[in-house]
């Protein structure tokens, strides 16, 4: 690009017709190669999202496409149904049990593989075959093993003396048999993540920290976790979005799918689609969706807030002053840089 | 540098196209009138027992007629595009509907094409009144339903020094909702086991005679708490399901595996039901049917064929459908998959009545089930909110069968639940 710049100036007219080109295209092809996805993202995003908003304040009725305006009413029918603090109750729940063993787990799956084993690529592919595995196909397979009667789970639970587990009957249970699946998909696809995360810390660090006679478990604590901070804090917040939206699992964990005769594993994105497929009252789906993705927004922010908290010590503030000094640096190269190209116009 | 630009005008013109795909989904077949060539959708789901020679033979007797069949996984599937695509356009040229959500189509029953006058005294009068809007449209072509017999266990029965042949048995089980409950108490003493399958399932049987269960089929508002008949089979249901029910979920993998390994030794059996216990019951060889059911005669499902009216090709479909739902294609689509015809012809049909069924003992399936589609006297009154309340009531039930709750604070709960529905 700059020596086509250094050129140009002793050309003739259609040079400079030219150099008009160029400058326009160096201005606008940028934006133009971004286009296509906000085109494609206001179609597809932006606009049902508005028109969730508004349907959400309607009596919609979808076969005719007509609605009659009701206000607020669609979100106050919401938060007074029961259903709703169950499902709220159940989400919250499947989350906590899928997100914290799932996070714990990946992180140390991660610092395993971190290691110097025999056949690093072969493990650390499959970790991430469950997450390959469609989702319903997982929860079919998991159906069957949280079987109330012939299940493979209480089969061998009264094999071995114990009493069967009444998976689609206890609350409890059901929300443990629904997090089992979310993990097995997920801690794969989490450990992956932070694995790439761990790569990108300095190995000097570990050697400092060997020569100064810190053993692995400190290492892992003093310069892993730390060092996992930014990117702890993105997989956090996507298993969120994902723990709160939890669908597919608890819709397939028995054949009605509608969360269990006493509502045991009804989720909020479930309720939202028995809502609005299951009685046709998009108003009210519309209007729990619009609660759900505030409450995806403060639990994320929360989430946010409480994971900063605790990944912060002495070491990420090294890595953060470290990083300021290289964005400092980079600048420094870039404002040399600038002179140059001016001088040359 | 002019490369370049060409690459972003390209890539310009790829992404506008791109757009339309996404937008405009893929247009429809457009016919080509001037040579009469028509081309025409079925959409279906599960196994409707239509199978692709039947529609190879009305393409031969109708030259210029093409045929495609759209297969939808589920009825859950196929409601979900019914009602999304109904008032606009993309729905095939005919839409099989299940008996389930029929009353959620009469809502909208304006969007149908209704079917020819003449055509109505083909089926059963109730066959017809269901489909029939307050104008007096009849908007569905029936196809099959589900008159009901009750499956058994012949080794169980022996076993529990019952009889077990099959007019012995039918025999034993003549009567009402009470004697078959008598039968299994007596079954359950001699055992120990369970003498059904599941509460929910016979509730199917009971709540179908029932003529207006939960709503009120003049002004459509719900009736279903404040019910008699309703409550009373709720309260004697429960009674003796909490001895004599295996407690399964149907179709649960639970209640599959039970058919096989004689977790119970009764079901309600409609016709369509046989080919369910047969698939997961392969290798059992004493399942048998009984021709009778508690209280005379039961339907439970069946499905029609209707015809949006927005459809490009409305007369020729409305041909089509006639011509599947013809007696001759109603006997074939009990061959194909065991779906006992809507159609009065195609009831006394020797080829009807003379069909038997292998895995059952060689019973005479096609006789029983014309004896049971005669016995049923009571078409159910089905609303807009059926559905609904119905979806609440088997929740109640499940809640009392699974042992969440007694029958009283189910019943308590299930009227609070119907009480929010609007």
């Amino acid at each position: 690009m700059p020596s086509h710049r250094s050129i140009a100036p002793q050309q003739n007219g259609r040079s400079a017709l030219r150099e008009k080109l160029t400058r326009w295209d160096v201005k606008t092809a940028p934006y133009l190669y971004i286009a296509p996805f906000f085109l494609i993202f206001i179609a597809t995003g932006l606009f049902p999202i508005g028109y969730t908003a508004v349907i959400s304040l309607m009596e919609w009725d979808m076969v005719r496409g007509t609605g009659e305006f009701v206000g607020f009413d669609q979100y106050w029918r919401v938060l007074s149904a029961p259903e709703f603090w169950i499902a709220l109750r159940n989400t919250v729940s499947i989350f906590l049990l899928s997100t914290i063993p799932q996070l714990v787990a990946a992180i140390i799956i991660a610092a395993a593989l971190d290691r110097n084993i025999r056949a690093r690529t072969f493990w650390r592919m499959s970790v991430l075959v469950p997450y390959v595995m469609a989702p319903v196909a997982v929860a079919l397979i998991f159906s069957n093993m949280f079987g109330d009667k012939f299940g493979l789970v209480n089969s061998l639970l009264t094999q071995l003396g114990m009493t069967s587990i009444p998976w689609h009957t206890d609350p409890f249970a059901s929300h443990v048999a629904i997090a089992t699946m979310v993990n097995f998909r997920w801690t794969g696809y989490n450990t992956l993540i932070l694995l790439a995360a761990m790569q990108a810390i300095p190995r000097e660090y570990y050697e400092a920290a060997t020569v100064d006679g810190a053993g692995a478990i400190r290492q892992f604590l003093s310069i892993t976790i730390p060092g996992l901070r930014g990117t702890l804090i993105f997989v956090v917040v996507t298993s969120t979005i994902g723990g709160l939206q939890v669908f597919d699992e608890p819709r397939m964990y028995d054949h009605t799918g509608t969360g269990g005769p006493d509502n045991q594993w009804l989720t909020i994105a479930l309720y939202l689609y028995n809502v609005g497929w299951g009685e046709w009252d998009f108003g009210r789906a519309a209007a729990m969706a619009w609660i759900l993705f505030a409450l995806i927004l403060l639990v994320g922010l929360i989430n946010l807030i409480v994971t900063r908290g605790l990944v912060r010590d002495d070491s990420a503030a090294v890595a953060e002053d470290a990083g300021r000094r290289a964005r400092r640096a980079r600048r420094a190269t870039h404002d040399n840089a600038q002179p140059v190209e001016e001088a040359s116009r | 540098m002019v490369t370049r630009k060409h690459n972003i005008i390209r890539f310009g013109a790829g992404a506008a196209a791109a757009g339309l795909l996404l937008s405009g989904c893929a247009p429809a077949a457009e016919d080509d009138a001037a040579s009469g060539d028509v081309t025409l959708t079925v959409g279906t789901f599960n196994d409707s027992g239509f199978a692709d020679e039947m529609f190879a033979e009305y393409e031969e007797l109708n030259p210029g007629v093409k045929i495609i069949h759209n297969k939808a996984a589920t009825t859950d599937d196929a409601r979900t595009n019914f009602f999304q695509k109904l008032g606009k356009t993309g729905l095939s040229d005919i839409e099989y509907v299940e008996g389930d959500w029929l009353p959620e189509v009469m809502e909208y029953s304006d969007l149908l094409a209704p079917v020819p006058a003449d055509l109505k005294d083909r089926w059963l009068d109730w066959k017809v009144e269901e489909a029939t809007d307050p104008e007096g449209n009849l908007i569905g072509y029936g196809t099959d339903i589900g008159p009901l017999a009750i499956c058994y266990r012949s080794d169980l029965f022996e076993a529990a020094g019952l009889p077990a042949d099959r007019d012995a048995v039918a025999e034993l089980l003549g009567g009402d909702w009470a004697r078959y409950f008598e039968v299994g108490d007596q079954y359950v003493e001699a055992t120990g086991l369970p003498f059904f399958d599941s509460a929910r399932g016979v509730w199917q049987g009971m709540i179908n005679q029932i003529a207006a269960p939960y709503e009120d089929p003049k002004s459509g508002a719900i009736t279903a708490t404040e019910n008699d008949e309703v409550r009373d089979s709720y309260d004697q249901l429960l009674a003796a399901s909490a001895t004599q029910s295996a407690h399964l979920s149907q179709w649960s993998t639970d209640w599959y595996a039970a058919m096989a390994n004689g977790g119970f030794a009764t079901m309600l059996c409609p016709g369509w039901m046989l080919g369910v216990i047969e698939g997961n019951a392969k290798d059992v060889t004493t399942w048998d049917v009984a021709n009778v059911f508690p209280n005379g005669g039961g339907n439970w499902g069946g499905s029609y064929l209707t015809v949006p009216a927005s459809g490009a090709n409305v007369e020729e479909a409305q041909k089509l459908a006639d011509w599947l739902t013809a007696p001759e294609q109603q006997l074939k689509y009990f061959e194909n998959a065991g779906l006992f015809p809507s159609q009065v012809e195609a009831m006394s049909s020797p080829v009807l009545l003379e069909a038997t069924n292998p895995f059952f003992n060689d019973a005479p399936i096609g006789q029983i089930f014309s004896d049971r589609a005669q016995a049923v006297e009571v078409a159910p009154f089905k609303g807009e909110l059926y559905f609904q309340v119905a979806t609440a009531m088997g929740d109640a039930i499940a809640r009392v069968e699974d042992g969440t709750q007694d029958a009283a604070a189910s019943w308590d709960q299930w009227v609070e639940k119907v009480n929010s529905i609007e």
